[in-house]
């Protein structure tokens, strides 16, 4: 079943500029779905107008086979949004914007307690029930964004930025937080700037910019489609002459680090092999980028921009 | 039949939100009005009423009474709903709302069940301060709380297009200040419009606050420049426009969607 079908999907705003330009996207249920471009593709427009926050200006969108105009209940009762932006009444304390939601959808107060308990501990914020909102840090803002979503216990899952501005510790906490959502059954669509996300969370992949869809695959033909790889070495010890390696390239970044860029079809067991053959010795490597940043980069560079963002 | 039960839990939740907000700061919202109005009733009743005598055949200060209470349900009403829902869109949080199968006719209901709330609670606060400078004896229970609730009904859906359409706090005391107070203050709340010009009289019956004040005098005391019911027609016709003129702005995303 699909969790979304979306169908020559355009947005114009008021004023005439057009933030989406036809696009065509289906994500699967279950699926964990990374949605990306750079600032201004129109990622938050696009999630605006599966939760009916922004009006489209035509295509379809059905979410698990309910048609948004024919059926806006059903879909909105389908989806849970966690928005770029904060949203809340700042003077309500924590858990009292929780059960306002799950009211809001419909659920009894008894039922509401229940479940905004639940997701309050889940995400850590229990301690925080009678805080006022303004006196929450920003990391718990998102977090409490999160809680606030799945309070009426959606089956499509849309995070806007969720880890904008998180500390690691954090991060890595909503991260399995999502996961173990995930494999419980709940489709996810994340969009992140930071990409190393987007990898080791998410299966499928959506690239836009400008308005349109530029790449859709799953994330591991997307990497597979990296011919080459860089990876900085240190070095123990000094070293003042580069060998000349075949299928490698070398180069010096000072004297005790060195960047090597090499083809997919090497691999880097031969690398050390090469460098222990010419006496250099590695105390430790890392990959230079995140393997879907350089695509990312490389995907968005080669479409230059046709308009001002 | 789930259906229903999930709109009333929504509408319950809203008004409850609602009247939570003007509860916790009653000073703001419940005092003000009860200080004024008692200031009212020194002043244009004792002060200047005993001057004046009577009016349509009472004592002055039973004649302003209803206007007084009418126009303290009428500022109440109104500003609840306006500054609350231009709050929640000036935050944003307006969007809890829209992104829940909540259908507009229950967030209006919701929002102008707060707002009348308001004016109520407010208007039964003054009523028992008029009640310690005057002896009332009222005429109709019924018909007084019928125009004390329809009155805070239509005001309060007035709020609500006010905050639709407001796009700064400056916004939303721009109506209260140049329409509301003139259509109070001429709708016959001090004076008989019998006094008036004929032709002022017939301007006069263009103001939907007449009807009311008339109407909520006749429930006191008995007495009304206009039949009870052409008056209450005309508040469930002023009732009935404003509702389904929400309803289209709500349906549009006036002012809420982009
Ligand atoms: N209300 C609006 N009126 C006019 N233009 C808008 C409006 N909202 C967004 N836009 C424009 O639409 C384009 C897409 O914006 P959108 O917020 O969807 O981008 P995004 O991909 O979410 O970017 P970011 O990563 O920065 O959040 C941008 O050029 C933006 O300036
Ligand atoms: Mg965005």
């Amino acid at each position: 079943m699909l969790a979304l079908d979306v169908q020559q999907l355009t947005k114009t705003y008021k004023g005439g500029f057009q933030a989406l330009k036809g696009i065509d996207l289906t994500v699967e249920e279950g699926d964990f779905f990374a949605l990306l471009g750079p600032n201004g593709a129109g990622k938050s427009t696009f999630i605006g107008i599966l939760s009916s926050l922004v009006n489209k200006s035509s295509g379809r969108v059905s979410v698990f086979g309910h048609d948004l105009d024919r059926d806006p209940e059903r879909v909105k009762s389908c989806i849970g949004l966690v928005p770029q932006e904060f949203n809340f009444n700042l003077f309500l304390p924590v858990f009292e914007v929780v059960l306002n939601q799950a009211g809001y959808y419909g659920i009894p107060r008894r039922e509401a307690k229940v479940r905004a308990e639940r997701y309050l501990r889940q995400l850590d914020l229990w301690d925080r029930r009678d805080t006022e909102m303004r006196r929450l840090s920003g990391g718990l803002k998102r977090r409490l964004m999160i809680a606030r979503a799945l309070v009426h216990q959606p089956r499509l899952l849309i995070l806007d930025e969720p880890t904008a501005g998180v500390d690691i510790e954090i991060r890595r906490s909503m991260w399995s937080f999502l996961r173990e959502l995930n494999a419980e059954g709940t489709t996810i669509i994340l969009t992140t700037h930071y990409l190393e996300e987007a990898e080791s969370l998410c299966r499928n992949i959506a690239i836009i910019q400008h308005g349109e869809l530029v790449e859709r695959s799953t994330m591991g033909a997307l990497l597979g489609k990296l011919h080459t790889e860089t990876f900085v070495l240190n070095l123990k010890g000094q070293v003042s002459e580069l060998p000349e390696l075949g299928g490698f390239v070398l180069q010096h970044l000072d004297d005790c680090t060195l960047e090597v860029e090499m083809n997919r079809d090497h691999t880097i067991n031969g690398l050390f092999e090469a460098l222990s053959r010419n006496g250099i010795e590695v105390i430790s490597l890392r990959n230079k980028q995140n393997r879907l940043e350089r695509l990312f980069l490389d995907m968005v560079e080669r479409r230059p921009a046709d308009e001002g963002v | 039949m789930a259906e229903t039960y999930r709109y009333w839990i929504t509408f319950q939740t809203i008004l409850t939100k609602e009247i939570l907000r003007f509860s916790r700061i009653w000073v703001q919202t419940i005092l003000p009005s009860v200080i004024t109005t008692t200031l009212y009733f020194v002043i244009f009743g004792r002060l200047i009423g005993e001057r004046i005598g009577e009016m349509d055949g009472v004592a002055y200060l039973e004649f302003i009474v209803p206007g007084l209470a009418l126009m303290s349900v009428i500022t109440n009403a109104y500003s609840n709903v306006v500054s609350s829902f231009y709050s929640s869109k000036f935050s944003r949080y307006i969007e809890e709302l829209l992104v829940s199968p909540a259908p507009n006719w229950v967030i209006l209901a919701g929002y102008v069940a707060g707002g009348a709330a308001r004016g109520m609670v407010v208007g039964v606060a003054v009523m028992v301060v008029a009640m310690l400078f005057t002896d009332i004896e009222v005429h109709s229970y019924g018909v007084t709380l019928l125009v004390f609730l329809m009155t805070a009904v239509l005001f309060a859906l007035g709020g609500f297009i006010n905050a639709v359409y407001a796009n700064s706090f400056d916004d939303i005391s721009i109506i209260p200040t140049f329409v509301l107070t003139p259509l109070t203050y001429l709708g016959g709340v001090f004076y008989s419009i019998e006094l008036l010009p004929e032709f002022w009289q017939g301007v006069s019956m263009a103001n939907p606050v007449l009807y009311m004040v008339n109407a909520f005098r006749y429930g006191l005391l008995g007495i009304s420049d206009i039949p009870l019911g052409v008056a209450f027609a005309m508040i469930a016709a002023f009732i009935v426009a404003l509702a389904a003129y929400s309803l289209h702005l709500l349906r549009r995303g006036i002012g809420i969607k982009n």
